[in-house]
Order: C-alpha cells, then sequence, then structure tokens
C-alpha cells in the first residue's frame, strides 16, 4: 500500500505571536517553527498502516526551505522518501489553489491513501485535504479516528459532535484527514536519524496557479475584540494575583 | 448574474441545530444589508423535514429531495448542494460550521474552483462589498414559503453505519455548578495533583481541554470543547488553557470565567473575566490558600 502524507510546518504552538508591521500576517522573523500537530498524527497512522500492511509512506511538503526540518523529521521516524514542493511564500494562498499545487504534486504518485491532519494550527482553514480529494476524483472522510484497511474497502471510524461516532466504509484508494491524538506518536531514534540521510528528498516545483483572482483575499490581521471586560489582577506578581483573585471570587462572583 | 443569499441548514432525522439558526440569522442579516434576497435550502429524502423552517423569515425554503440523502454522505450532499447552487445561483452561500460542513462543504467549493471562508463569524459590507471575519458567532433568527426540488445524486462512494456514542459518559459536567479546567500548560500527568487541590478547595468537577484528554492524562468524558461536553457552570477556572475555538464553544456561556496563563495574548482572556497573566505552578497553590481561609 502507498501512503502519501501531507504535513505542514507551522509556527510552533506556544510561540507568542506579534502581528506584522502591514497587519497582512505575523512577523515569521524570529518564531521557532515546527510540524503541524495533526499532520504528526497523520505520519504515525501512516507508519502504522505501513507496518501492518506493508508499502511505502511518502511524505509531501510544501513551503520553504525552512519545511526541510519537518521533512527529515518524518524520514527519521520512518517515512521511505519525500516529495518537497518548495514555495516560499505560502501567505495569500487559498486551500483551493494550495490544494491546486499538492494535486499536480502527487498525482503521478497513484497513491492507496492519501493522509493528513484535519486542519492547520494557523490558517486553519480545514479545507485543503478535502479539495484535494475532489481534484484527484478521490473520496475522503475527515476527522478519522481509526483507520481498518484490513480489507477490500477501507473502513474508517469518524468523530461526530459531543462524543458521537460513526464507521464509514469506502474503496480505495481514498483521502482521510486524521485528527489528532489517535495514537501516541513515535520518537526518531538514532538509527531512524541516521537511516533517514540517505532517503530522497525530491524537490519539486509549485505547478503555475490559476491566474483567476483568488476567492479569497486576507486584508488585515488583528487580535481579536475582546467581548469581555477582563480585570487582570496581580499585575506581574502571580502570588498578588491570586490573593486578590480568592477575594474576588467571594465578594464579586459569590461562588463561596 | 448570482443573486440572493441562500443557507444550507444542518438537520438530523428533521431537527435542526443550533448553528443551523445562526446561520439563518447570519443570512437575514446579510441580506438585509445588501438587499438581496435569503432562502434556506434542505437537504432530505423527505418533503416534510423543510417544513420545520416554514415559520422562519426567509424568502423562501427550498427542500433538495433524493433517496440517497436519507443519511449524510460527503459525495450525496455536494452532488445534490452543487445542483441547488447552480439552479438557484446565489451570490453568497453560508453554512453553519459545523463537523458534517466541514466534512463536504470544501468539496462543494471545489467544484466553482473556489474555497470556503472557513470559521467566519462576522459579515461587514462596505459599498456593496462584503468583508468576512473568521472565528466568532452570531445571533439567532426566522422563513415562509416551501418549494421543492428534485436533485440527481451520482454513485456515493462511502456507506455509512449508525451513529453511535462511546462508553456512557460517567461524568455529567453540565450539572457542575464549578469547573477547575486544565490545559497544556500543566505540563505533566503529576501536576495535575495541584489542580485537584484547587477543585477540592472550590468544591468543583476537574475537566480539561482536548490535548490533555488526548494524552491519556484525563479520562475523554471530562473534556470540554466542541468534541466534548459543553458547560455552562457558575465559575470556569481555566488553568494553562490557551482557548483555541473548539475550547470556547463548550465553555464560554460560564458565569464567571478565569483564566491562568503565561501568554497575555492568550484567546482565553478575551472571554475571561479575571486574568492572571503568570505561571500557574506559583497561582494555583497561593490560590488555594487563600481560598481555604476565606472560607475559614
Amino acid at each position: 500500500m502507498k501512503i502519501i502524507v501531507l504535513m505542514k510546518q507551522v509556527a510552533n504552538k506556544d510561540a507568542i505571536l506579534r502581528i506584522n508591521r502591514d497587519a497582512t500576517w505575523i512577523e515569521e522573523g524570529d518564531l521557532s517553527f515546527e510540524v503541524n500537530e495533526s499532520d504528526g498524527y497523520a505520519l504515525e497512522e501512516s507508519l502504522r498502516l505501513k507496518e501492518k500492511h506493508g508499502g511505502e509512506v511518502v511524505v509531501c511538503t510544501m513551503g520553504a526551505q525552512r519545511a526541510k526540518s519537518v521533512i527529515k523529521d518524518a524520514l527519521a521516524r520512518g517515512a521511505d522518501r519525500a516529495i518537497h514542493v518548495v514555495k516560499d511564500d505560502l501567505l495569500n494562498l487559498t486551500p483551493y489553489a494550495g490544494a491546486k499545487i499538492l494535486a499536480e504534486a502527487i498525482r503521478g504518485e497513484q497513491p492507496d491513501l492519501v493522509m493528513t491532519g484535519l486542519q492547520s494550527d494557523d490558517n486553519g482553514f480545514a479545507q485543503t485535504g478535502v479539495i484535494l480529494a475532489e481534484l484527484l476524483g478521490l473520496p475522503h472522510a475527515t476527522i478519522v479516528i481509526e483507520v481498518d484497511a484490513s480489507g477490500e474497502q477501507l473502513r474508517v471510524k469518524r468523530e461526530l459532535e459531543s462524543g458521537w461516532y460513526q464507521w464509514y466504509t469506502m474503496p480505495k484508494p481514498a483521502l482521510l484527514t486524521i485528527q489528532s491524538g489517535i495514537s501516541q506518536i513515535r520518537y526518531a531514534t538514532l538509527k531512524g536519524i541516521m537511516a533517514a540521510k540517505k532517503k530522497e528528498i525530491k524537490e519539486v516545483a509549485p505547478a503555475a496557479t490559476d491566474p483567476a483572482a483568488p476567492s479569497q483575499r486576507v486584508t488585515k490581521v488583528y487580535f481579536p475584540q475582546k467581548t469581555k471586560q477582563t480585570q487582570f489582577l496581580g499585575d506581574g506578581n502571580a502570588k498578588a494575583g491570586a490573593a486578590q483573585l480568592a477575594e474576588k471570587l467571594r465578594s464579586e462572583a459569590r461562588v463561596f | 448574474m448570482p443573486n440572493g443569499i441562500i443557507i444550507f441548514t444542518e438537520h438530523r432525522d428533521g431537527a435542526f441545530n443550533k448553528a443551523s439558526f445562526e446561520a439563518v440569522a447570519a443570512g437575514q442579516q446579510l441580506g438585509a444589508t445588501l438587499g438581496q434576497p435569503v432562502s434556506a435550502v434542505v437537504l432530505s429524502a423527505d418533503a416534510n423535514v423543510a417544513q420545520g423552517l416554514a415559520d422562519y423569515k426567509l424568502d423562501r425554503v427550498v427542500s433538495v429531495e433524493n433517496a440517497k440523502l436519507s443519511e449524510y454522505t460527503p459525495d450525496g450532499y455536494a452532488d445534490a448542494l452543487e445542483s441547488a447552487v447552480r439552479a438557484l445561483d446565489p451570490a453568497y452561500v453560508l453554512m453553519p460550521h459545523t463537523y458534517l460542513v466541514r466534512d463536504f462543504a470544501p468539496k462543494l467549493a471545489a467544484r466553482f474552483g473556489k474555497d470556503v471562508i472557513s470559521d467566519c463569524v462576522r459579515a461587514s459590507v462596505d459599498g456593496g462589498a462584503v468583508t468576512f471575519s473568521r472565528r466568532i458567532f452570531l445571533g439567532k433568527i426566522d422563513a415562509d414559503v416551501v418549494e421543492s426540488m428534485p436533485v440527481e445524486v451520482g454513485e456515493v462512494r462511502m456507506k455509512p453505519e449508525a451513529p453511535f456514542q462511546e462508553v456512557k459518559a460517567a461524568v455529567d459536567l453540565s450539572k457542575a455548578e464549578v469547573i477547575v479546567a486544565i490545559g497544556r500548560g500543566i505540563k505533566g500527568q503529576d501536576n495535575i495533583q495541584l489542580a485537584q487541590q484547587l477543585a477540592d478547595a472550590l468544591g468543583a468537577e476537574l475537566a480539561a481541554s482536548r490535548p490533555i484528554c488526548d494524552a491519556g492524562w484525563l479520562p475523554i468524558d471530562r473534556q470540554i470543547g466542541s468534541s466534548g461536553q459543553t458547560v455552562a457552570p457558575k465559575l470556569y477556572v481555566a488553568l494553562g488553557i490557551s482557548g483555541a475555538i473548539q475550547h470556547l464553544v463548550g465553555m464560554k456561556n460560564a458565569r464567571t470565567i478565569v483564566a491562568v496563563n503565561k501568554d497575555p495574548e492568550a484567546p482565553i482572556f478575551d472571554i475571561a473575566d479575571y486574568g492572571i497573566v503568570g505561571d500557574l505552578f506559583e497561582v494555583v497553590p497561593t490560590l488555594v490558600e487563600e481560598i481555604k481561609k476565606l472560607k475559614g
């Protein structure tokens, strides 16, 4: 079974974000980056399926050269080879345009399964996977938390809202978007890191995007307006803040 | 020339969900501002379902009908809505932001060479141009006539089984008056006892954001948010929770919200009544002590 895993590099979750001068995006200069969380689970699930059923896991990442760290890490964890769609600026790339580029980059691979995370932790469009499936003519399932690939057909468990679940059966090839937390992610071993150095990373240029105007464009980014007047307590002194909070919970909020 | 707004409304066995009414409200507001007609579309195998929207103030309610729409599949819904959108030729298609919509809407949009402005919640109109802001929420609303539109649905490749719930949730957090919730800022399972001490002092239930339950540090039935429980306690104390929208939807209606986080820009502070910017490992022990003192 050939599995392609789409992985994106995003700003570190714990990074303190600042908005750039033009208010068009965040200031990236001093940021650290990491793999998008749910994409990491998509890789883990792909590796587990390969271990069970044999085959190959191919990582595909779109982004600047710095995204190589995501690829190398995936290869060290056990992916067999990688496709890097080198594109410096993903800003203003709509989900449709991004999916089109990815579709052209992987079309020739004819995978049995395409896996990715359910959404990116930066733009959070939650669309690239589904649009890609449509462009490749594949059936898809989103928010998948269990994959059974042992039969002729694929059987997947999807998470619905409020604690409900549902199993779907569909033919292969298919595209799945994976929910975070569906398994324990393995660490790269030293052996894996050494082996990764010999693995192929194919660089490809992005296919020309449609000259038509994009269907959406970010005009401004800003911190959300507060919906509540927050009383900030302690002024940087955690202990003082805690003491004031206890008093306010009693006198204002009257919770005890 | 495309004109009008159509709103996709979601129902399960004829019962419309709250998010759909919020989408209807948003559509009516946008329609009023733009001076455009507003219609709702209902996908179903049963024409009667659309009657459920008859009392809402809409220009029309379109019942999009096909036997294959008796249960949700992305293939079936995308085919049916594609037909409806081509026939109605609207300027805007509005949808509630639900897991179901997330599953098929990008597929539908792709058939028009477009994508979705997802997680959107504010629309402002300036000279006929609409700017959508992503993230946030709108209010409620209302409809009129019902017309029906049989549609073709092609091959449906995925076959759904009946939805089910895993073991009944052992804890019903929706009944709790006070909740102490932890997020990634708690750093390790061993530190949970610290949050537990605060919960004990306040007579609270312990809860968590998704990453904590994913890691197995607390059982899944203590998860708050879109995939977990929705709560509205008197007091909600968020420790080390940044406040992703998926978490906020599960607790934003708490009467009093307290947030402790190291990051002053954490979105949890946007909805907090009281905030402490600081290390929860310094704040919580003092808070426990002070509460005990005040309680005498």
